[in-house]
């Protein structure tokens, strides 16, 4: 008996409830503490949403019922709805009082080592409770400026310059108000790689690591820390703060052997995440080293080194919708692939039929 | 499309930003870009062009294209249809309708003859379209040479310098294989002699419908940040052979509903021993062929 696939309105309607009730639990966790205590996650969501909003991203993940690349949407499909005022002042990182700063090229460094709030060293034992030991107020003097690594590097000129010498310090693209067209510029590239899947860019940059790609990289700086964000409003006519954002930054330092044209020098990649994000914020300082092949005249043999590749399939949102698209009907061409089968399988039998009356046995 | 604003939630306390949304979702921005992509794409049949295509709230590749095209050309006073697979009532045809009824405040029908604008996924539907209505396809790889050349920077120099050989040879090995073209969904259209187009995937069944249609044909691919079109009355040529022409999929028996033949059929299994109904996939045509209600223009 034929039953007409009616009813998809009803059925919506019953999956929406149903999808609630699943989710609803004995009590609500709030925003605040998602936001509070799943701090890490929360910036996940906010660097791949690209909005730096952690209340947001917090009832994002709650509505999504913890699937990160659910909120991720949740929260980019509000972004695009908001205007666009302007570029803010590049953020002056060297500036930033860090609450975390470490560098793995030198022991000691002006501003030192300060380890911060890191997973790095805790023995991953799964812990029955939770405990919140006192954190021991700072000692010794105000803490001192902490100029960047590769700016101490800059000075003897070992590593090549944070931008080039006829720099105008163009305003950057945006991809989220342009069309993307090929190949793009390094600032474009970095926009694509802060808003890529961190997984994605984790197993790139793994890659790059294990050979395909090499550019053999050292973890000149990771840092991270609150900073102002200044914006010149027209209207104003000077830089104005408005806000701070936690961010994390990573630079690392890669060999060059150097070409015709520049002198061997230490090269660089460059990371930059909201919130706490090491691990996204080193990725892609990996991968944007490796996509920078071409401006050193090294050979491009690597999925990491190819900007289509790399850009094209680092958005999340753009893999999981394609991906779990599959899930929507496609009656239409599956039917025309059907009598296509059908017809070759006949137009088959009929000429190994004929070879078959033809055989002599 | 005045700027009145929706509020999608009004349980927050006062003290904290309220979540606005813009009536039919995208700002007036976006709306104005994409309308000027629109209309390069009507000054250039065929040709893809780029925009900085927007999230919509539905997941890409669920039809985002579709519906940043139907946002920036609806308004208050169309009407619109939403197909998926030919019919008004599946999941997502459902889920992209209400959510223009909600943001736009749009009517809807499932007429298409009363349709101003036409939503679709995989199907154009049976009831010839007319002067005057616009048909929306729904575009998941916008690029008919994406599965010769994965590369962006290489299709695009292809069509700039009009070099379709790729397209002919897969075409030719098909031939060479089975003895015909063996492409039955999103079979390439040449269209106004210059450009060769995916028509989305629509069995090929319905690429006769796309030539010289009186209805404006808009394609949106949101993922892959394409728009392209097919004004009114424009030759859209599906490709093939002087002695191996292009020859659609038909089937040899009618609509087991509605008796109607030439019509696309969808297979529906009915038992766990091989047995099978063939009903049509344009279901409003269905239902008002059977109840006996016109619809003009029936094919034969």
């Amino acid at each position: 008996m034929y039953v007409a696939v009616k009813g998809g309105e009803k059925a919506i309607e019953n999956a929406h409830a149903l999808l609630a009730k699943r989710g609803s639990g004995q009590e609500r966790v709030t925003a605040q503490q998602i936001s509070e205590q799943m701090g890490v996650l929360v910036s996940r969501v906010m660097n791949e949403g690209s909005l730096y909003d952690p209340e947001l991203a917090a009832k994002a993940l709650l509505q999504a019922q913890g699937d990160v690349l659910e909120a991720i949407t949740l929260l980019r499909s509000y972004r695009t709805t908001l205007p666009r005022f302007g570029v803010t002042a590049a953020l002056d990182t060297g500036a930033l009082p860090p609450e975390r700063r470490i560098s793995a090229t030198f022991k000691d460094i002006p501003g030192g080592q300060q380890l911060g709030a890191t997973f790095d060293y805790t023995h991953r034992l799964l812990a029955e409770e939770l405990h919140t030991p006192e954190v021991p107020a700072a000692q010794g003097e105000a803490a001192e400026a902490m100029p960047r690594v590769t700016d101490l590097l800059g000075r003897s000129a070992l590593v090549e310059p944070d931008h080039p010498q006829d720099w105008a310090d163009p305003e950057p693209g945006d991809l989220t108000r342009e069309p993307a067209t090929f190949p793009m510029s390094r600032a474009e590239r970095l926009q694509a790689l802060a808003r890529g899947d961190e997984g994605f860019l984790l197993s790139l940059g793994y890659s790059t690591q294990r050979g395909f790609g090499n550019t053999h990289p050292f973890a000149g700086e990771v840092r991270i820390g609150e900073i102002e964000v200044l914006f010149e409003a027209p209207e104003i006519g000077h830089e104005v703060p408005i806000g701070r954002i936690e961010v994390t930054e990573c630079q690392m330092v890669n060999q060059f052997v150097g070409s015709a044209e520049k002198p061997p020098q230490f090269t660089r990649g460059y990371g930059l995440s909201f919130g706490r994000a090491e691990r996204k914020a080193m990725s892609m300082a990996l991968v944007d080293r490796a996509l920078r092949a071409a401006e050193f005249g090294e050979r491009a043999v690597s999925p990491a080194q190819d900007e289509e590749f790399v850009i094209s399939h680092c958005d999340n949102v753009q893999a999981t919708g394609f991906v779990e698209h599959l899930k929507l009907p496609h009656y239409v061409d599956f039917q025309a692939e059907l009598v296509l089968l059908r017809q070759l399988g006949a137009e088959f039998g009929q000429s190994t039929d004929g070879r078959a009356s033809n055989d002599p046995d | 499309m005045g700027g009145q604003a929706m509020t999608l939630t009004d349980q927050r306390p006062a003290s904290e930003p309220r979540i606005v949304y813009n009536e039919g979702y995208l700002d007036e921005q976006t709306k104005r870009a994409i309308r000027r992509a629109l209309l390069k794409g009507v000054a250039i049949p065929g040709f893809q062009v780029p925009f900085a295509s927007r999230e919509v709230p539905m997941p890409r590749g669920w039809g985002t294209g579709g519906v940043q095209v139907t946002a920036s050309i609806i308004g208050p006073e169309d009407l619109l249809k939403v197909i998926d697979q030919g019919a008004d009532d599946t999941t997502n045809a459902v889920s992209i309708r209400q959510f223009f009824e909600r943001v736009a405040g749009s009517a809807s029908t499932t007429h298409t003859e009363q349709a101003t604008i036409i939503q679709t996924r995989h199907r154009i539907p049976e009831t010839p379209l007319a002067a005057g209505q616009t048909i929306v396809y729904q575009v998941p790889i916008p690029e008919p040479l994406r599965f010769l050349e994965p590369r962006e920077t290489e299709t695009r120099r292809l069509h700039a310098l009009e070099e379709y050989g790729l397209m002919y040879v897969k075409l030719y090995e098909d031939i060479a294989r089975y003895g015909h073209i063996a492409k039955t969904y999103d079979y390439p259209v040449r269209v106004n002699g210059r450009y060769i187009m995916a028509p989305s995937p629509i069995p090929s069944f319905d690429n006769p419908k796309m030539h010289m249609s009186p209805a404006l044909q808009l394609f949106g691919a949101g993922r892959e940040k394409r728009i392209y079109a097919v004004p009114p009355f424009t030759s859209v040529e599906s490709l093939g052979f002087e002695d191996h022409p292009f020859e659609p999929q038909s089937f040899e028996r009618p609509c087991q509903i509605c008796g109607s033949e030439g019509v696309y059929l969808d297979e529906v299994i009915t038992d766990d021993a091989g047995g099978a109904m063939f009903v049509c996939s344009d279901t409003d045509y269905c239902a008002r062929t059977s109840s006996g209600t016109s619809t003009e223009g029936a094919p034969q």
